[in-house]
């Protein structure tokens, strides 16, 4: 990698930093999908005591601090929490000082984005196409699988890509859980924010900056692209 | 759900039975409870001899178990699948494997071959709801609902899809429960008639004897009121009439579009008959039947109903109270129906539920049959 332009440009740290970036924020959306739709579609058509309780902590992280929400995260999941501890044994899986950390921490920032953008789909689909499927025969199951899930396809994409922009921008509760530690945990604003301690850094952080504002955009138009090619599929367009 | 009580009680032979009330008398409702899609506080279902729901037994099948079809007024067709996987919908959802030659008799029953593959967001409203119809009966069920089916239609797609469903009537050996608040199509669809009033069944019977008796009448607006008769065709003349046979003699109308031998059923607006106790001479009407007054009601207002016997058919005719009184009408009395050839509407003959023979072969199969 090291021949190559980009690289050669933004130089070794923050290139680091960028792929880094990229990865925690891909694992971050992929993980959290499962739980975000799962939760959205909860949230649009559940009816159950302690709902409103649910959608609150769901938003948490979104009105929180996120240094506060990251100090949170260390005392739970860093070396001496319990969660931490049961997950370091059961599993083996390590989110102190790791790259993983950085990733719970972009999930669990992102995780309201994701849940808001997926639940208004949910609640704009037609009750009654779910209906007319059900007397033609289809259990619940496959109503869902068959209907609402193709039909929420716009949503549940917007709400991926607004969780991965959000986890590529994740700073506060990154670096209150696991630091700023180049190559492991210095994610891309992690990066910009060394780069701006050190005399003569900013020419590197201006470079990030420019890469940021660039991923942010892209971010944003393949957002509107892919929810609109989704919708035509589907016939709403 | 708002406190309503329902009863309702009646039987659904094969052919259309038609659902008739005003808004807020329950029809849809009924459907609703009937399909499974609300469940009804205390009551009891039942179709043929399987129970769908009793609450006292605590019995309630869900919807994909009740084996009805539904047809909704806005047709509902899945705007994420092409006109041919909505058909298939049901084979797939029920683990089933489709019969191609099934799926082919409903497409060309329906006439929807030129859309299987296009999507719902580009078929016309009557389209929309033939493939509806469609979809519903590939999922066999033994019972075929259609709530209000023409209800988002204009006049013209009414006109095109009517006579796809007087085949569907015709073809097709589940007995089809047809909910509307309109006489029209009531008129040229029903074989029976189920009159619904505030959650109650007030009438129930034939569609000929419920549209042809003063008593009901006036439920369906004095303006819409008239009976229905069946006739054969006999013979298409070149000035553009088409003549038809029925039991009392033959009727002249605007040239219709059946051939001859086809039986039909023409609707006759109770407005547009002339009563004549004698036979009338010189007159413009090319349609008299002779025929006895079977009953006779008269209205609050200036009008009155005569019930006409004709033949084995029965017609209903508003003329004055004054007219009435003075032609002596009653019970017993011999009396001519005039009608003009131009008064009876396209829109009111349509093929009748008297198969040919041919169609009664070519008869849909279903579940059980």
């Amino acid at each position: 990698m090291g021949g190559w332009l980009p690289s050669a440009w933004l130089g070794h740290d923050a290139w680091q930093a960028l792929v880094l970036s990229l990865k925690v924020a891909t694992w971050a959306t992929l993980l959290s999908l499962p739980a975000g739709l799962a939760v959205a579609v909860l949230l649009a058509r559940g009816r159950f005591p302690g709902r409103q309780l649910l959608n609150g902590i769901v938003h948490l992280p979104l009105v929180l601090p996120p240094v506060v929400t990251g100090y949170l995260l260390l005392l739970s999941f860093g070396r001496r929490g319990w969660p931490g501890t049961w997950l370091e044994e059961t599993f083996g899986i390590v989110f102190a000082f790791r790259w993983t950390g950085a990733a719970l921490a972009a999930a669990i920032m992102g995780f309201p984005l994701m849940v808001r953008a997926i639940r208004l789909s949910v609640e704009a689909v037609d009750r009654r196409l779910e209906e007319a499927a059900s007397t033609l025969g289809a259990s619940r199951v496959r109503v869902f699988l068959t209907v609402t899930l193709p039909l929420i396809l716009p949503g549940v994409v917007a709400g991926a890509i607004l969780s991965f922009a959000r986890g590529l921008g994740e700073f506060g509760a990154t670096i209150t859980f696991v630091s700023n530690i180049p190559g492991e945990t210095q994610t891309l604003p992690s990066a910009i924010y060394a780069f701006l301690q050190v005399p003569g850094g900013e020419t590197s952080a201006l470079r990030l900056v420019a890469v940021s504002i660039v991923i942010a955009m892209a971010a944003l138009l393949a957002s509107e692209v892919l929810a609109r090619a989704v919708a035509r599929r589907i016939g709403q367009e | 759900m708002g406190a309503f009580a329902l009863e309702a009680a009646f039987d659904a032979p094969p052919g259309v039975t038609a659902l008739f009330g005003h808004s807020g008398a329950g029809k849809t409702t009924i459907v609703n409870a009937v399909a499974g899609l609300i469940r009804p506080e205390a009551g009891r279902i039942v179709l043929g001899e399987r129970v769908l729901f009793d609450r006292a037994a605590g019995i309630a099948l869900p919807p994909p178990r009740r084996r009805i079809g539904m047809v909704f007024q806005e047709g509902r067709l899945f705007p994420h699948m092409s006109v041919r996987a909505n058909l298939g919908y049901a084979a797939r959802a029920t683990g089933r494997r489709p019969d191609p030659a099934e799926e082919a008799r409903v497409v060309e029953m329906l006439g929807i071959g030129d859309l299987l593959s296009r999507r719902p967001a580009r078929l016309s409203g009557g389209e929309k709801q033939r493939v509806a119809i469609g979809r519903a009966l590939l999922s066999r069920p033994d019972l075929l609902v259609m709530d209000e089916p023409l209800a988002s239609l204009d006049t013209a797609r009414k006109e095109e899809i009517l006579p796809w469903l007087e085949r569907l009537r015709d073809e097709v050996r589940v007995p089809i429960l047809y909910v509307s608040h309109a006489v029209e199509e009531v008129a040229r669809l029903a074989t029976s008639l189920v009159l619904l009033r505030d959650g109650r069944v007030e009438q129930a019977g034939p569609v000929e004897a419920l549209l042809a008796d003063p008593a009901i009448a006036p439920r369906f607006g004095m303006r819409e009121a008239g009976a229905v008769l069946t006739g054969t065709v006999t013979a298409h003349h070149p000035d553009g009439l088409s003549e038809i046979a029925v039991s009392a003699g033959a009727l002249l109308l605007p040239q219709v579009p059946h051939a001859p031998g086809s039986s039909i059923r023409i609707r006759i607006e109770a407005q547009d008959i002339i009563l004549s106790r004698g036979r009338p001479e010189g007159l413009s009407a090319l349609n008299i039947l002779p025929g006895e007054v079977s009953a006779v009601r008269m209205g609050e207002g200036p009008g009155a109903l005569v019930q006409l016997r004709c033949g084995a058919d029965l017609l209903l005719a508003r003329i004055t109270r004054r007219s009435a009184e003075a032609l002596a009408l009653a019970p017993g009395v011999a009396c001519h129906a005039v009608l003009k050839s131009v008064a009876v509407a396209r829109a009111d003959v349509g093929g009748s539920g008297v198969a040919p023979a041919d169609a009664v072969a070519r008869g849909i199969e279903t579940r059980g049959d």
